[in-house]
């Protein structure tokens, strides 16, 4: 029953991920180096999977794979030569070969919309989905955690069952329709946020008053996206702790006569926030998931918004390029959840 | 004599069979008493079917058809138009009554597809064991690490964006939950002795993996298909909204989409369809819940 309880609770709102999965123990692994190792020795061949994955979409997609890498409404000439420079005129095996070699180089291919190397385009934007993402994440982890808490602290109390009551909205509201409604009301009624962009267009600032205009632009974006995830962490800390608190070690330390207080957050809470490390990270790559539709909505200059924007300009090389770039950080961000992992609870390294 | 005999035994039978009933209500009765216990899970099942009734009886609830220039473009919510009018004049009551055929669409087929493969490879994996269950598994966590929104986006944007290809495409993306689950489920249940007993009796392997294991496993599958059905709606109206849905029908993540270069000139536009989804999400996840609860009143008591 173990396995089904926990997976059933981290994968409340559908989208799921076992925790199992993330914390794999691996056999011979007794030293924290080893773990280490292991855990990036697995990741390797999955990032060579959605490498492989891309090339295939690439040449099963209908119409000719030129135009996913090079893009469209190029002449026959630029055709012509951009397929010389990718090797599409060699066999499949060749450029196979020659396709992983180039992602790893970094060359991802060239946006016809942008006429610039998908690369380039991409990297220009990743710091506003960077600031965006992290100032959500952040948010979502300490308040998360902060309202689990205090939920967990009186079980089925009128404040518990609100909270409880919220939690679950919270993870029902479609983000970007969340970020609407915020949108209409905060910006455009109350005037209180601005409603489109990273900075004011029209003014120039420098300095403090700059990074104060930037963060002014940053909350409406990044509370719509924190709230899903606020939710999930509540919920999730507030079941850790309901368990924890019955563990024996807890009962011995109130036998002790420790204060309540210190029960809580020295003793339990640490137990409890193991697995929402856990899910923190893993939730990464929901997370850019929920950033590409806020970003649409604020028009707030990232991969989100570039994802938006060629998808109507039928920029299939930006597309490609952005999926894989995404799903590499994905990769990556477990990698790092796993070792924190590691870090934290010895128990996974020696199990 | 012979033949009294008999009929009183079949009447002792029947009067056994009716006490065993009121001392103990049928299943699913039983089951119901539990789920009822949850006050917001039968909200939940209010909502959901409430929702199945709109998408059902759509054309007899609003008379315009959702795409169809009804009236005059951003006339506020009224008596005539309760959620008002859109950018073109299209009645938004009838987009937000037709768009629910989509969202549930989308959601339950995708739901059954993920959980009909998830549960065949589960089932195989736990089963079977060794070599051919770490390679399944292998598979399921390379589907599980590729972000499933993005990889769903690009499919329906290189495949094109019919509604069977959304459905498929959510479906193909969601069974790796699904597989775990059902995997763990096996693997501790072929252990049980009523497995022996089965294999002792001389039972093949298929029908032990069906009719005698999968019995015992569906509580956790219902659980989570009922989660992923929430999750496919949100997909779905996510992709929609990025411009991703199937054009020839009307959907709640288009409506949104098509809303969001009026949010100044019509609120209304964005903020009944997107209620629509939210409430169908909630109805999903609160049932969900009821079902977790139901289904295990171990874990309840805990």
């Amino acid at each position: 029953m173990a396995p089904y309880s926990r997976s059933l609770r981290t994968s409340i709102s559908g989208k799921c991920f076992t925790l199992s999965g993330g914390v794999k123990v691996s056999q011979e692994g007794y030293s924290l180096k080893s773990y280490v190792l292991s855990r990036i020795l697995q990741a390797i061949p999955l990032i060579f999977v959605v490498i492989v994955l891309n090339f295939v979409l690439i040449h099963t997609a209908p119409g000719d794979p030129i135009v996913f890498i090079a893009g469209e409404f190029g002449d026959p000439e630029y055709y012509d030569m951009m397929r010389a420079h990718y090797g599409l005129d060699r066999p499949i095996h060749e450029r196979l070969v020659m396709y992983i070699g180039n992602v790893l180089k970094g060359d991802l291919g060239r946006s016809y919309f942008f006429r610039q190397p998908v690369i380039q385009v991409i990297a220009e934007r990743i710091p506003a989905t960077l600031l965006l993402m992290g100032t959500a994440a952040l948010l979502a982890s300490v308040l998360g955690i902060v309202v689990g808490v205090v939920s967990s602290s009186k079980p089925y109390s009128i404040r518990d069952n609100l909270i409880t009551a919220g939690s679950l909205m919270g993870y029902s509201l479609p983000v970007f329709w969340l970020a609407q409604m915020l949108l209409i009301v905060l910006a455009l009624w109350l005037g209180i946020f601005p409603a489109q962009g990273i900075t004011s267009l029209r003014i120039d600032l420098t300095g403090i008053e700059y990074v104060l205009d930037v963060l002014h632009h940053l909350v409406l974006p990044a509370s719509s996206l924190a709230i899903y995830h606020l939710a999930l962490i509540a919920r999730l800390t507030r079941a850790n702790m309901l368990e924890v608190l019955q563990e024996d070690y807890i009962t011995t330390a109130f036998s002790k006569g420790l204060s309540e207080r210190r029960i809580v957050y020295r003793h339990a809470l640490k137990n409890a926030l193991l697995p929402v490390v856990t899910v923190i990270g893993m939730e990464l790559g929901f997370m850019i998931a929920g950033a590409v539709l806020t970003e649409t909505v604020y028009s707030w200059p990232g991969l989100g918004r570039l994802m938006y924007d060629s998808i109507y300009t039928r920029d299939y090389p930006v597309l490609m390029g952005l999926f894989i770039v995404i799903s590499i950080s994905v990769i990556i961000a477990n990698l790092a959840t796993d070792i924190v992992y590691g870090l934290l609870d010895p128990r996974i390294r020696h199990r | 004599m012979l033949l009294s005999d008999r009929t009183r035994s079949s009447d002792d039978l029947e009067l056994l069979a009716e006490r065993g009933l009121r001392e103990r209500p049928h299943r699913i009765v039983q089951f119901w008493n539990r789920y009822k216990k949850n006050r917001a899970a039968v909200v939940g099942l209010i909502i959901v079917c409430f929702f199945i009734l709109v998408s059902v009886f759509a054309p007899r609830i609003v008379s315009n058809a959702p795409f169809s220039l009804v009236a005059n473009r951003f006339i506020p919510p009224s008596d005539e138009y309760p959620m008002g009018t859109d950018d073109l004049g299209r009645d938004v009551f009838s987009g937000v009554v037709y768009g629910s055929r989509v969202s549930l669409l989308v959601g339950f087929m995708a739901a059954a597809t993920s959980t009909f493969i998830g549960t065949l490879i589960g089932a195989f994996s736990g089963y079977h064991g060794g070599r051919i269950d770490s390679m399944l598994m292998r598979i399921t966590e390379v589907f599980q690490v590729v972000p499933r929104f993005f990889m769903a986006l690009i499919l329906v944007a290189l495949f094109g964006a019919s509604v069977w290809n959304v459905i498929f495409v959510i479906g193909i993306l969601s069974w790796p939950v699904t597989a775990r689950l059902v995997r763990a489920e096996y693997l501790s249940l072929k252990e049980r002795e009523f497995i022996e007993a089965a294999t002792a009796l001389g039972m093949g392997h298929l029908r032990i993996v069906f009719s005698e294991i999968l019995p015992n496993a569906l509580p956790p599958i219902i659980v989570n298909s009922s989660l992923q059905v929430g999750s496919g709606i949100l997909v779905e109206a996510g992709l929609s909204f990025l411009g991703l849905g199937d054009p020839s029908m009307i959907s709640w993540g288009y409506m949104l989409n098509n809303a969001q270069r009026f949010l100044r000139q019509a609120w209304w536009m964005a903020s009944f369809p997107g209620m629509a989804i939210f409430l169908t999400v909630l109805g999903l996840n609160l049932v969900g819940d009821g079902l977790n609860d139901a289904l295990n009143p171990k874990l309840k008591e805990r």
